[in-house]
């Protein structure tokens, strides 16, 4: 390396404006974490214990939720189940963690100076944590639903659905449908998420920033039960869960559905927008 | 080259101001291309806060700064690509391996050429020693193999300039002047080094200029050799009879005269130091050495922040 070479070396390093090393860095960090690997590991307990549960106990039919009622018809009702059982609090904290420790991890241990040194621009730095969060918010989904569907068709088999609605359609038709509801919770965590990232440039404690996301949550939670505030419930990040049954009536119930996109995209938006005005002129001291 | 491009970097009235106090103050740094400017102060003195500031990391109070030429931090996006930087210690990913550590590290960089990852990598690495431990987690690295890591963070790319914080912190005598020959064979590359310290020793061997800070101001700066010859030179007089010695010294007119044991030291001013010989032989005072000495930079330097040990702030 000569002193002409230096001169000349902006040339000769251009820029990429497209590259998506950068997320996969993120991801590789994410998945290759042990905590995190730990984390999708519980969260897959839930289905297997539950097949099998169900699996050695009689049934008695006419108690508990729907999707548990109907597991012994359909293996695949192994991953609904889990997922109405796991959406109160097991994914949202798996969410939390990732999303709080996503400015807050590399402020703690000093690598944020170092990405902005490289230099990363601090919108950029947004917009790939929160990719990353959502990604990892619609693989912890998929992963539980992944392990109820192939627990649930080992212990009870599959063939045709019976719907919530009453009818019946084909496995094909079924497993899509499992799908599509999966990666609707996915991207209803997602927006949880955008509210952790928001929260995790307030602070340097990745855990404070965890802890804060799954309080926001049960909080939704018991707003959402109260019957006094049943005007706001339609605004809570965590209301339109539930309705992912929906694409489990016919034909698919998409009003719920379409309000709970949209509620997640508005979250999503405004607590993006709120963590890069936050973000964006912040003295990194740590 | 426009007159900005003649320093890599200069800042104008640069100040940071935190709640309770000013950690910077109003300070012109300017560091010639080229050179390797020693950025000295006590601890607190406000040397890694500007550095942070220099790097768009903190934004500053008031006053403003180009790096090679370009205002910051507007222009960071052109400017820090060719930048490599050490601010206040390494920090790294401890369950990552120091390999994957700098990969994380080119990974973000959108100048970098994926393809050339490996082997820069593993030349940053050997460029600091750490290329038999690169596949050791961070977690298990030492201080000193740490900062050794730091340093070949800022070599995975080439660099216009480079600003260290206190590169040599925790590296033993081997690594200290292992860094030391870097320092000289990037800028023997044609790079600028801008090195903050509180080890004089090191700085004065590798500089070519340095700025004192204290309390938040930048106290001097310049070329090493103007800065020192700010400080006058001084004469040593080693004799039995020290007493008789000064006595002699101060008739002379020279001044600050000191009386230890056996040696007699004072500020020649404009005096020919063949005189003070002359003098001490025809009064009869016996001289068994007689030196003159520049002050050494850590004399100057004490002198210029005093010596107390309190930390400022
Ligand atoms: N984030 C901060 N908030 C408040 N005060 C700060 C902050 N960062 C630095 N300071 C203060 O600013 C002053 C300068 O600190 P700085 O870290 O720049 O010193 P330094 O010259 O790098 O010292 P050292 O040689 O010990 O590294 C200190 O008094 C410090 O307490
Ligand atoms: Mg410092």
């Amino acid at each position: 390396m000569s002193a002409a070479e230096l001169a000349t070396s902006p040339a000769a390093r251009p820029l990429r404006h497209v590259s998506t090393r950068f997320l996969r860095s993120e991801l590789r960090l994410i998945f290759g974490r042990r905590r995190n690997q730990a984390g999708l590991g519980i969260l897959a307990v839930v289905p297997l214990i539950l097949a099998i549960t169900v699996k050695v106990s009689t049934p008695r039919p006419g108690h508990g939720p729907d999707f548990l009622a109907s597991i012994t018809s359909n293996g695949l009702f192994v991953a609904l189940a889990s997922l109405s059982i796991e959406l109160a609090l097991f994914l949202p904290l798996a969410v939390g963690a990732i999303a709080g420790d996503s400015i807050a991890g590399e402020a703690n241990i000093g690598t944020l100076r170092y990405l902005l040194a490289v230099p990363v621009h601090r919108t950029r730095l947004l917009a790939v944590k929160f990719a990353a969060i959502t990604i990892f918010s619609l693989v912890a989904t998929l992963w539980v639903s992944l392990v109820g569907v192939a627990a649930g068709l080992a212990l009870f088999g599959g063939g045709d659905m019976t719907m919530l609605s009453g009818g019946q359609i084909g496995m094909g038709p079924a497993v899509l449908r499992v799908v599509m509801a999966t990666v609707y919770l996915g991207l209803g965590f997602a927006s949880l998420g955008a509210i952790g990232l928001f929260i995790s440039t307030l602070t340097e404690q990745p855990i404070g920033a965890t802890i804060a996301v799954v309080i926001l949550n049960v909080m939704s939670f018991i707003l959402d039960s109260i019957p006094q505030l049943s005007w706001l419930h339609e605004w809570l990040p965590t209301h339109w869960w539930m309705s992912f049954g929906d694409f489990f009536r016919d034909p698919v119930a998409w009003d719920g559905l379409t309000r709970g996109l949209l509620t997640a995209a508005g979250y999503a938006l405004v607590f993006w927008l709120a963590a890069w005005a936050r973000f964006s002129d912040k003295d990194v001291t740590g | 080259m426009t007159e900005a491009g003649e320093f890599a970097v200069a800042t104008a009235g640069l100040t940071k101001r935190f709640k309770a106090q000013v950690a910077v103050n109003a300070i012109d740094l300017l560091v010639p291309r080229g050179s390797v400017y020693g950025f000295l102060g006590p601890n607190g003195s406000g040397k890694t806060t500007t550095i942070r500031m220099l790097l768009g990391l903190i934004r500053p109070t008031s006053g403003h700064h180009r790096l090679l030429g370009r205002a910051m931090p507007h222009n960071a996006g052109q400017v820090l690509p060719l930048v490599g930087s050490l601010v206040e210690g390494p920090a790294f990913h401890p369950y990552l391996t120091a390999r994957a550590n700098l990969q994380r590290l080119d990974s973000v960089d959108r100048h970098a050429d994926p393809r050339t990852t490996k082997v820069r990598v593993d030349g940053a690495l050997d460029r600091v020693g750490l290329l038999a431990a690169a596949d050791k987690k961070y977690r298990a690295y030492s201080l000193g193999m740490r900062q050794r890591l730091a340093i070949a963070g800022t070599l995975l790319a080439p660099r216009e300039l480079l600003v260290l914080d206190e590169p040599t912190n925790g590296l033993d005598p081997q690594g200290t002047r292992e860094v030391r020959h870097l320092i000289g064979s990037l800028a023997d590359d044609g790079a600028t080094v801008l090195v903050s310290s509180h080890l004089l020793s090191e700085v004065e061997q590798v500089c070519t200029h340095i700025g004192v800070m204290h309390v938040g101001r930048l106290l001097t700066q310049g070329p090493i050799a103007e800065v020192r010859a700010v400080s006058e030179p001084r004469a040593r007089v080693e004799t039995d009879r020290p007493a008789d010695a000064a006595t002699v010294l101060r008739a002379l007119g020279l001044t600050d005269v000191v009386v230890e044991s056996g040696v007699v030291v004072g500020t020649l001013g404009a005096l020919v130091p063949d005189k003070v010989v002359a003098a001490l032989v025809h009064q009869g005072v016996p001289v068994t050495g007689f030196a003159v000495a520049q002050p050494s930079l850590e004399d100057l330097f004490v002198s210029l922040t005093g010596e107390g040990f309190n930390v400022s702030g």
